[in-house]
């Protein structure tokens, strides 16, 4: 048992039944439905600006890329052009395979003391559940322009059909939502079980993944078992998109309340948490550097003024035995 | 040197158990043993830094001056606008946990708080208490911290458990960088005089004299003088090098390491004979003797403040550009820092090598050449005459660097060169070498007595893989490119894997080299006879 999960758990079943009795019971659906849906969209947009120009307000002084392949040296030497590269298109592929394919986690290895010697296994595990995770909201969140845009664009009808590619039940089922659900409780069970990582996780690391585990099992709810009333929230939710916004006759249900909900709390949550990591991995001065600090000056804007200690000073303090040893000095 | 338990009771002594309290609960151990001594006043006073009267980690109360919160506050605020680094690894760590098993400390204590990740959250939480919204108005349950002077011990004691080596960041999935982490950390002590002494010394003794072991110009002289008479009595060749020569073509700098102890000076002895047989036009600087860089681990003012010579020195003899020697955070420091600090190297010309003419274009704008690049080059260029059998005693694996290898990716110049001079070589396994290096559990400034037990822990890593090439294909030679190394990795190699020696490469060039005019040796650098079965 333990206090940070719990406690997230606790949040979001509370932050879910406050939806639940404001919109579904109360009957505040102009309060849920469009109200806070704006709110959450402003903050964001303003957290979101306001995280990145902080970021970027400070300068990046040194040049320090961690390499993590051979440098670009003499002609006949191969560089590792991606690994550590030695300019913008190398940096450029560097920066796609590690926020397009995440590299560096790819890379992730277990150690473990094995009789006499220390192991280091190669462990995809980490790796593959992120990859998951992260592609499967990706596509659910595309998918979920259909709600937005009016007619919807071919792409996102694209991505229905491939996500839909398996053809079974009624709705058809989407892959990307099932995935979705598996890969947040794989990385909430790692969370939970793997010691370590229970030992260096906080309540800010599982407050997003049960609110996403909650977001994904009322939108999973919502398609598959109560069958909500797709046209109304289309109506909705043009209505936000368009700003024509109004609450569709005869309201919506309250879980639909609770999932949109826990959506704009997890919009307004994004600037002010670890999840900015979606931002922050592009300003990484260690990956999107090029090493070629050699080849090129790279400026420090507050580069300070220091005291040296000058060879004139170095010779007054030694020039005797400099003498007498035969070394060669300034003044005589 | 103090007591540390026996090579089978350390290794069985690892526990990976996790603690049952939270991390925050556990109080920092500052017993005897587990700290590296504080800096002597004076040696802080000589270089203007904070200062503070006797001190020692074991005291209850550390005697913090009054105003110590807001000379913390100020300085963390500080250091967040001038390094977009800190203000990105502040914020953006997920605690996926990828970090915690890669460190070098980690794996040989068990410290859960040398787990990188939580050397971050050391700092982390007090950011988030003074500098977050929700770290201010949430508090604990949104990882929020009040500093006290605990956390300043428990500081001390964890940023001086990580020797900056950057293995961390390799897999990490947002390269947050610990040694980032840790030289803030340090710096951020610093500004209270909470230094280290093997540090602090090494600095002050840089400043005044040019280098960190404090030899003076007639003294460093000497030396070098003393090795070419081995030279002599090795090869019959005299050679006579040049100090502070106005107008020589090239500077070379190594680290003074090399001219002090072994087997560093076996190395020096190769540069010296290398370059007396290419008839290379060099000199070497009293002024500028020292190649390392003890302030990378103190703070960027202070590495500014020592590196300065090397530039300064260049200008005032002439010369056309430098060439430095064997040396891991040296070379940090150049790559990564020089010219940004102290540039632009304007006065000097793109390097070019003048025995194979190859231009150094990598070396452009700091005009700064590694002895590994300008050797391989020379080799490929078949400007030496080697004869590797003089090392067919030595089964060689090579151990990179932490800094050449992830601040600067210097992977295959040495591997080539070790190849060309030596008939034996052997990789460790794949996981421990190149970007996966692991570090000798001594550097920035760790390489002190007093912490032995733990040197030895986060030295297990490297010499666990030694140890496997050792049994497996009998590697008796572990050579590497860093003084630090030459250093820390014979004590590492006695105490785990007790068969194994430690050279630089350049002492094998050095063995292999057959210059012209030279007797037949019957003995290697070391003065041992170069075939065992000669014995």
């Amino acid at each position: 048992m333990n206090v940070n999960y719990l406690s997230s758990l606790l949040a979001v079943v509370v932050l879910g039944l406050v939806a639940y009795v404001g919109a579904g019971i109360a009957g505040l659906q102009g309060v849920f439905g469009i109200f806070i849906p704006y709110l959450a969209v402003v903050i964001f947009i303003a957290g979101f600006v306001n995280r990145v120009m902080g970021w970027a307000k400070s300068p990046v002084p040194f040049r320090i890329p961690t390499t993590c392949g051979q440098q670009q040296s003499l002609d006949w030497i191969k560089q590792n052009k991606i690994e550590n590269p030695s300019n913008l298109f190398g940096v450029i592929a560097r920066m796609f395979l590690e926020i397009v394919l995440f590299r560096s986690l790819f890379k992730n290895t277990r150690t473990e003391i094995v009789g006499d010697r220390l192991s280091y296994k190669w462990v995809v595990w980490l790796w593959l559940f992120a990859i998951m995770f992260h592609y499967s909201f990706l596509a659910v969140v595309v998918r979920h322009l259909r709600f937005f845009l009016d007619p919807v664009p071919f792409l996102v009808k694209f991505l229905e059909q491939i996500d839909g590619i398996l053809q079974v039940g009624l709705p058809g089922v989407y892959i990307s939502g099932i995935t979705l659900l598996v890969g947040a409780i794989l990385l909430l069970l790692r969370r939970i079980l793997i010691p370590k990582v229970n030992y260096i996780s906080r309540a800010a690391d599982y407050f997003p993944l049960l609110l996403i585990i909650g977001i994904a099992l009322t939108g999973l709810t919502m398609r598959y078992f109560t069958k909500v009333d797709v046209v109304k929230i289309k109506e909705l939710t043009m209505g936000l998109a368009t700003f024509h916004s109004g609450v569709p006759e005869g309201g919506l249900g309250g879980l639909f309340f609770v999932h949109l909900f826990l959506v704009c709390i997890l919009v307004v949550y994004i600037p002010f948490s670890k999840l900015m990591h979606m931002g922050g991995v592009f300003l990484s001065p260690t990956r999107n550097l090029a090493n070629n600090s050699r080849m090129k000056r790279h400026i420090n804007p507050w580069n300070p003024k220091v005291k040296f200690h000058t060879y004139d000073e170095y010779e007054d303090d030694f020039r005797e035995k400099m003498i007498e040893a035969g070394l060669p000095v300034e003044k005589e | 040197m103090v007591d540390i338990l026996k090579p089978e009771e350390m290794y069985n002594s690892i526990d990976y158990t996790i603690p049952s309290d939270r991390w925050e609960a556990v109080p920092t151990d500052l017993s005897g043993g587990k700290f590296c001594y504080p800096a002597k006043k004076k040696n802080q006073d000589y270089l203007g830094l904070v200062t503070r009267d006797e001190w020692s980690p074991a005291d209850e109360d550390w005697k913090l001056p009054d105003n110590w919160e807001q000379i913390i506050y100020e300085g963390f605020k500080d250091r967040l606008e001038k390094y977009r680094s800190l203000k990105i690894f502040m914020d953006i760590c997920v605690r996926c946990g990828a970090c915690a098993d890669k460190c070098h400390f980690f794996i040989g204590s068990g410290d859960p708080k040398n787990m990188p990740v939580l050397r971050a959250e050391l700092l982390r939480s007090v950011y988030r208490k003074d500098f977050t919204t929700a770290g201010k108005i949430l508090g604990s349950i949104a990882g929020a911290r009040k500093m006290t002077p605990t956390v300043i011990k428990e500081w001390f004691s964890y940023f001086y458990q990580c020797s900056e080596c950057r293995r961390c960041s390799v897999y990490c999935p947002y390269g947050i960088d610990t040694a980032e982490i840790t030289m803030m950390g340090r710096e951020l002590l610093s500004l209270l005089g909470l230094n280290i002494n093997w540090i602090i010394e090494p600095v002050a003794n840089c400043f005044r004299t040019g280098n960190h072991l404090g030899i003076q110009p007639h003294a460093f002289k000497e030396m070098i003088d003393f090795f070419c008479d081995d030279i002599e009595e090795i090869t019959g060749i005299k050679i006579n090098p040049s100090f502070n020569r106005k107008g020589a073509e090239i500077l070379f700098i190594t680290p003074s390491g090399d001219a002090f102890a072994d087997p560093g000076t076996y190395t020096m002895m190769g540069y010296l004979m290398l370059f007396e047989h290419i008839g290379l036009d060099y000199t070497l600087s009293t002024y500028a003797s020292e190649g390392g860089n003890f302030g990378l681990f103190t703070s960027s003012e202070v590495m500014k403040r020592l590196n300065g010579k090397m530039y300064a020195e260049a200008k005032r003899l002439g010369v056309k550009w430098i060439l430095g020697g064997e040396c891991g955070h040296m070379w940090r420091v150049i790559n990564q820092y020089m010219e940004t600090m102290n540039g632009p190297a304007d006065f000097m010309e793109v390097p070019v090598n003048p025995i194979t003419g190859t231009r150094f274009d990598n070396a452009a704008s700091t005009k700064m050449v590694h002895i590994a690049e300008f050797t391989a080059d020379l080799i490929k260029n078949n400007k030496l005459k080697l004869d590797p059998s003089r090392n067919d005693k030595f089964k060689v694996t090579y151990h990179d660097s932490c800094n050449p290898a992830r601040g600067m990716g210097l992977l295959d110049e040495p591997r080539y060169v070790l190849k060309g001079v030596c008939n034996n070589f052997y990789e460790m396994p794949e996981n421990t070498i190149k970007e996966q290096t692991f570090c000798c559990g001594s550097g920035s400034g760790l390489n002190t007595e007093e912490i032995m037990d733990l040197r030895m822990r986060g030295g297990l890593p490297r010499a666990n893989a030694v140890k496997h090439v050792h049994d497996k294909h009998g590697v008796n030679m572990l050579a590497c490119i860093c003084a630090i190394d030459r250093a820390a990795l014979p004590p590492l190699m006695d105490y785990w894997v007790p068969e194994v020696g430690v050279s630089g490469i350049h002492e094998l060039v050095g063995n292999a080299l057959v210059m012209d005019g030279e007797i037949e040796r019957t003995t290697d650098l070391r003065f041992e006879p170069l075939n065992e079965e000669e014995e």
